[in-house]
């Protein structure tokens, strides 16, 4: 069957460049579908895209769709025929809906019924008659924001300027908000004219005639290769940031980089300040020397060719020159404030509506952080320096620099805290004390950094629960979850020997005593607490932990982080053995009849009938006495699958359920007794053995 | 190229394209969106194709005149054009040609920018425009104005005059700008710059601030039950610079904030939905007059 190749192509006004990538995805991806769900043959799928373009080329497309020529089962025979032998209205009915006629029954058995049958055959539909259905396609595309424009009812990223829309060398007649299709596109802004394409396969080459390369990774590759020659030339390290250098490459059609400098007295300016200047506000790649310093340069990319570039850089250069020039004078204004005065400030700001000011947070997260530090046992020392860190943790929200960069909350926190005389592990504290600030980010290096961070953290947590301020869904604006993550992350990394439900009570009660929120504290403890399982679970997913592990581990108490998390990977560790499933058997069995104990009945010693009673006891003791020494989660492991072979010969051996209600409470006391330790460990019945 | 002729070529080309060439509307406000040329007459479906300089009062961003790119009143350049033109990217260009700034000498690139008022009910999706990494224009395709959806839709171009004759003219410092032969920006606005700043920030009375504030308000509602929206949006407006004013002073806490903006965004709220059902008492006469069709 003979094919054409199909083209595509949607003119924009500038598209925001966080949407091209994906956008180009989303057609690409319903044109394929499209064509699958109409059986349209086709062959290799290419996507294109630039800020002013989404395009689409698919070759080798079949001129039509496939035939169809299938089989359909109607009712059974007894049902389609009545007892004249005339056709049933069932039987009318169905070969209606089949559009054929009851002439082209036959029959055919299924499981020793038969059953009516038709063969159908649907003639494929020339492809070029279902293409308008394009016009469709494009007006159902979505993006993160749509507006709308002039007169027009469709809502779309950016106006829609032309489409290009080609069949082979057909033009796939349609319009969309006042926009007729055709086989015209446009090369690049100003060096480029517009262009007639004669065919789908040309688009690519003719569009880099006008200046325009629309294939993305080549775009990118070319803007690595110019900077790896200015690197080269000037002797210059150019680190290049992945998000830039996407968004650069989807702000420009055509790329040309370049370099400019700015006053060496600038570099006094933290890197980060020196380096959000240049990325965030202008798209520019900082400049460093070989040993990771930053140098006065900076690169940013051209969307146009070689021509006036020292016009350009010179342009670029000064408003960077007035940008570093404010941000200079941030940094001078915001040394000569005194710490104490910009805390007077957070008094005047209100952190949440119905949670009070920064200043009342604060001063929440200081006892908070007190009572932690207290509870892990730190030195004087550390709870001094914990204790200032916390006090001073959120003055630097009320610089100017920050107010300028909220981004560097904390950096110039800590930065101003050395300038002002703070002790070094305080001044790093108020650093810390935000991380881990995305999944990948690392947990606070110091103690007191992370008592803080967990303080800072749980007190968010609790302080937005309280007020019933819970993520649900997609739904987290405060990011509570990213939160919650961090907590976890900080008790599992720092090992610390306490429990989240303690940590969860001293939160709630932090709250209680400064009067905040409205909901039943016993629920806001709930639902505290189910938020960090669920934030646990999610960690132990991460560490390769099978879900029935990870839930035999999560029945319970949370517990410590770190015993529970080693726990799991002890299991995961023996799920393979051979003897795991024999060990997990026996312990399970204890624990399931176990749950049928008296509550307060004590094991007595003279009631035990037979050997093997005594023989788990004898143990049973045994393991109990060291068990609380053992130091490791996998020592506390063997030692209770140490009981496998008493706890056999005690279930072949004993009746439990004994009609003597003497001998049965004694038993399932003894049960009871060996069972509270499995499931200190892990519900071990939940774990799946094959 | 001096300011003076900036405007006059600015104003020259919008004029070309239609553009009825007003002068600056004579109440503060803090950006040529405020004025009712704007502000107004966005609501509602009748054209509207508008072009003026707008004298945009930022009392927080006064500086004594010592910074030299700061001012505490700078100038806009303010077109609107209702519905959006087609082919509105490549008129602007045209005016920056006009400016003499040729295209294939820099690098013009429309980088994504959404614009919101939430003090006006105000929501745009646009750019700004960069000049070799300035950015010289807002250029806003209006979605929402005082809280109504937008039929048809205006475009909203706002050049900043100061930043972009600093670039014309090579300045550093906006003081040093040539106005017109002769005049440099010094000469006609640093005395004004610096005793707005002292006033602004030293100066002013906040109690009397605050009166003139529950004052203003209180017309402006008893304007707005009239129907007289005109009257009551000057009243806003002029809420909206003392508001602007007492900010700038630190006379208004964080808390207080919030309540400022939410009273100003209501009385916008209000009249803005007035002004349309007076139009449309009237007939959208502007709409019969041209004869335009307006999808509804």
């Amino acid at each position: 069957m003979s094919k054409r190749d199909l083209l595509l192509e949607i003119g924009l006004e500038e598209l925001p460049a966080r949407f091209v990538t994906s956008s180009m995805e989303q057609l690409t991806d319903r044109i394929q579908k499209w064509l699958q769900e109409k059986a349209i043959e086709f062959g290799d799928v290419s996507a294109f895209s630039s800020p002013r373009r989404l395009a689409v080329l698919i070759k080798d497309v079949a001129e039509s769709q496939r035939d169809i020529n299938e089989e359909a089962k109607g009712p059974a025979k007894k049902i389609a025929l009545d007892a004249q032998g005339n056709w049933s209205k069932a039987a009318i009915g169905f070969t209606r809906g089949q559009g054929v006629t009851v002439d082209d029954i036959f029959f055919k058995e299924i499981a020793g019924v038969e059953y009516v049958h038709v063969k159908k055959f649907i003639k494929g539909q020339p492809t070029f008659n279902l293409l308008n259905e394009l016009n469709q396609i494009i007006s159902s595309m979505t993006f993160p924001k749509n507006m709308r424009w002039a007169n027009q009812e469709l809502r779309f990223a950016r106006p829609i300027k032309w489409i290009a829309a080609l069949f082979g060398e057909e033009v796939i007649p349609f319009s969309l908000a006042d926009v007729e299709t055709g086989r015209i596109t446009k090369g690049h802004r100003f060096l480029g004219e517009e262009i007639s394409l004669s065919n789908a396969l040309s688009y690519e080459e003719e569009l880099k005639k006008q200046f325009v390369i629309v294939n993305p990774s080549e775009r990118k590759a070319l803007i690595l290769e110019q900077l790896k020659q200015l690197e080269q030339e000037n002797g210059w390290e150019i680190p290049v940031d992945g998000e830039l250098l996407e968004e650069v490459t989807n702000l420009v059609e055509f790329p040309t980089a370049l370099s400019g400098t700015f006053e060496e007295e600038f570099l006094e300016l933290p890197e980060k300040v020196l380096i959000t200047s240049m990325k965030e506000h202008q798209r520019y790649f900082p400049v460093k020397n070989a040993s990771g310093e930053l140098l006065p340069y900076f690169v940013t990319v051209r969307n146009g060719d070689d021509r006036n570039l020292k016009i350009v850089s010179k342009g670029n250069e000064k408003v960077l020159r007035a940008r570093l020039s404010d941000a200079s004078f941030f940094y001078k204004e915001d040394q000569k404030v005194e710490i104490e005065t910009s805390l007077k400030k957070l008094e005047s700001i209100v952190y949440h509506e119905e949670l009070g000011t920064l200043a009342e947070k604060v001063s929440r997260v200081k006892q908070f952080t007190l009572d932690l530090s207290e509870a892990l046992g730190m030195t004087s020392e550390e709870k001094e320096h914990a204790k200032r860190a916390a006090e001073i943790s959120k003055f630097d929200l009320v610089t100017n620099m920050v107010y300028e960069f909220p981004e560097l909350q904390g950096y110039m926190g800590e930065r101003y805290a050395r300038i002002k005389g703070e002790d070094e592990a305080v001044a790093a504290a108020v650093n810390e004390h935000y991380m881990p600030r995305h999944a990948d980010d690392e947990v606070p290096p110091s103690i007191i950094g992370a008592v803080l961070s967990v303080a800072e953290k749980m007190d968010t947590i609790s302080a937005f629960f309280s007020i019933g301020i819970i993520p649900s869904g997609s739904q987290d604006p405060y990011a509570l979850r990213r939160q919650a993550s961090g907590v976890v992350n900080i008790l599992t990394a720092k090992k610390w020997r306490i429990s989240v439900e303690e940590l969860v009570e001293m939160a709630v009660s932090s709250l209680q005593k400064a009067s905040i929120g409205s909901r039943d504290a016993e629920e806001v403890r709930n639902d505290i607490l189910q938020f960090l399982k669920a934030r646990v679970k999610h960690l132990l997913a991460e560490e390769g932990i099978r879900y029935d592990i990870a839930d035999a581990l999560l029945e319970n108490q949370l517990g410590t982080l770190s015993s529970l998390v080693e726990r799991a990977q002890v299991l995961e560790s023996r799920k393979q053995d051979p003897d795991f499933k024999g060990n997990l058997e026996a312990l399970s069995r204890v624990i399931n009849l176990a749950s049928k104990a008296e509550d307060t009945y004590q094991i007595n010693e003279a009631k035990f009938e037979n050997d093997f009673e005594r023989a788990l006891y004898n143990k049973f003791q045994s393991v109990s006495e060291i068990y609380g020494t053992l130091s490791t989660e996998a020592e506390k492991f063997n030692s209770l699958v140490s009981l496998k072979s008493e706890i056999e010969d005690f279930f072949e051996h004993t009746m439990v359920m004994s009609e003597d209600p003497g001998l049965r409470k004694n038993r399932l006391a003894l049960l009871k007794a060996i069972s509270g330790y499995i499931r200190q460990f892990a519900e071990m019945n939940k774990i799946i053995v094959s | 190229m001096n300011i003076q002729n900036m405007i006059l070529t600015l104003q020259k080309h919008w004029s070309d394209q239609g553009c009825i060439l007003m002068q600056a509307y004579d109440v503060e406000k803090g950006a040529g969106t405020m004025s009712p040329y704007t502000f107004l007459r966005a609501i509602g479906p009748e054209p509207w194709n508008v072009a003026y300089v707008e004298p945009s009062r930022r009392p927080a961003d006064g500086r004594y005149g010592e910074n030299p790119n700061r001012l505490y009143q700078h100038h806009q350049f303010q077109v609107i054009m209702k519905p959006s033109p087609d082919n509105i990217q490549e008129i602007y260009l045209d005016s920056l040609k006009a400016l003499g700034i040729n295209p294939l000498d820099h690098d013009i690139r429309f980088v994504e920018d959404n614009w919101e008022n939430p003090s006006l009910g105000c929501a745009g999706l646009g750019w700004e425009v960069w000049l070799d990494g300035m950015e010289i224009t807002q250029f806003t395709y209006f979605q929402q104005v005082g809280g109504l959806e937008c039929k048809p839709v205006s475009v909203e171009i706002t050049y900043g005059i100061e930043r972009l004759a600093s670039y014309i003219q090579e300045k550093e410092n906006v003081f040093d700008l040539e106005w017109t032969e002769g005049f440099t920006v010094r000469d006609i606005f640093m005395q004004p710059e610096y005793e707005h700043s002292k006033y602004t920030f030293e100066t002013s009375d906040a109690d009397m601030l605050f009166q003139l504030f529950t004052m203003y308000e209180k017309e402006a509602q008893r304007q707005m039950e009239e129907g007289l929206v005109h009257p009551a949006y000057d009243y806003v407006l002029k809420c909206s610079h003392v508001f602007n004013l007492l900010d700038a002073r630190g006379a208004i806490s964080v808390t207080e904030r919030t309540g400022y903006i939410a009273r100003c965004r209501n009385m916008a709220r209000k009249i803005a939905r007035t002004f349309y059902e007076e139009r449309e008492k009237l007939g959208f006469p502007i709409l019969k007059q041209k004869g335009e069709f307006i999808n509804e």
